[in-house]
């Protein structure tokens, strides 16, 4: 791994969990979906109605307005702004942050309202929070997690011929 | 920070495009977009003035092939060149795997290399990421005007080299894209330094745009292996 990237991992179970939470929450608030994105940009879950745009350039711009906000927040005297919401007049998004390292993202219609997105992603923020919280204990625990590309680089080197 | 999903096996990495305002540096992402097979990429997102220059980032997400049955995925970023904007630059730079450091070569605008050089130093070390042991590469870019300063010229001002001191590392080592050039050396004074790959190239027409392109992606995915 390149020097001062941290980096994690979560397994099967972990994943299975993660899934099972954010279902119960759309259950719950009748949100339409919920994806969830790492602080780098990457797109990490989605759950619900399988969204009709690009989701890699969604994760990123997502992962960015979430970063600027950050910043703003510093700016003027807050540690971070912990959740945003952007309105639209059919759309709408909640985006709540996960253990400072993960950014839920939830899309919700007129079926549902604001305060009872708000009221249901307490549940799910805080189990979610839990989940990552051993997630990440394991990988300062794991020195060396398995590599798949140990042994590739011919492999590599064929690639870029 | 690369991202290894085993459930759509694939591999995600983050590539920068850093260096001075107007360098060409959105020029080099255009032209991936337009080269590269419709099916092997994503959408080219930039979010610019609407005189067309970046205000916060580019980006396109590549394919560049498959390894271990994992799909190699490349996300490509630049940043905002101009001094103005550095708050924005740093964000960008969180969770990077490799760079690439994108000169101007014309004459007049070395001072502005050397100034986005050494804010790019400044805020990789911000992040506590260390520039000389990470993929980077530099590319010198417009080597089409007549004002293009000398490539050595650029090397010594721009890629001087950092001091190698683990005994292992202190061997020459050649540079596998110009012959007779060595990435790690000797210099006169007795002193190991290593210097960054680099690749001259005229981003418009896109000469040396996937040469450059090429050599970072494979020196992110050799740090995995």
């Amino acid at each position: 791994m390149p020097v001062g990237a941290a980096s994690w991992s979560f397994t099967e179970d972990d994943y299975g969990a993660i899934l099972r939470s954010l279902q119960q929450f759309l259950y719950d608030s009748n949100a339409r979906s919920a994806l969830l994105v790492d602080r780098s940009g990457q797109l990490v879950a989605t759950v619900g109605e399988p969204p009709q745009f690009d989701p890699t350039a969604f994760a990123t711009l997502t992962a960015a307005d979430f970063s600027a906000n950050d910043q703003l927040a510093r700016l003027i005297g807050e540690t971070e702004f912990n959740s945003l919401f952007h309105q639209g007049e059919q759309e709408s998004m909640y985006l709540v942050d996960i253990a400072r390292r993960v950014i839920l993202v939830i899309l919700f219609d007129n079926r549902t309202t604001l305060g009872l997105v708000r009221l249901k992603v307490k549940h799910a923020v805080e189990e979610l929070t839990r989940l990552f919280a051993e997630m990440f204990q394991r990988g300062r625990e794991q020195a060396n997690p398995p590599n798949i590309l140990a042994g590739a680089e011919d492999e590599i080197d064929r690639l870029f011929q | 920070m690369s991202m290894i999903n085993y459930a759509s096996r694939e591999i995600n990495c983050k590539i920068v495009y850093y260096g001075p305002g107007l360098g060409g540096k959105t020029t080099n992402l255009e032209h991936v977009y337009g080269r590269v097979q419709p099916n092997t990429r994503g959408k080219l997102i930039s979010l610019a003035t609407e005189t067309e220059r970046t205000l916060f980032f580019d980006f396109l997400p590549v394919d560049l092939g498959t390894i271990r049955g994992f799909k190699t995925r490349f996300h490509l970023y630049t940043v905002p060149g101009q001094v103005y904007y550095n708050a924005s630059r740093k964000l960008i730079l969180k969770g990077v795997d490799g760079i690439v450091y994108v000169a101007d070569s014309q004459l007049e605008r070395m001072e502005a290399n050397l100034e986005a050089m050494q804010n790019l130093y400044d805020n990789m070390q911000e992040y506590g990421y260390d520039l000389t042991t990470m993929p980077f590469v530099v590319q010198y870019n417009k080597r089409d005007l007549p004002n293009a300063a000398p490539v050595p010229e650029l090397q010594g001002a721009l890629n001087p080299g950092w001091e190698v001191r683990e005994p292992p590392k202190q061997r020459v080592t050649p540079d596998p894209y110009h012959a007779g050039e060595n990435l790690i050396e000797q210099i006169p004074s007795g002193e190991w330094v290593e210097r960054a790959p680099y690749f001259e190239a005229v981003a418009v027409t896109g000469d040396g745009v996937f040469d450059t392109l090429k050599a970072v992606s494979k020196l992110v995915l050799k740090t995995l292996a």
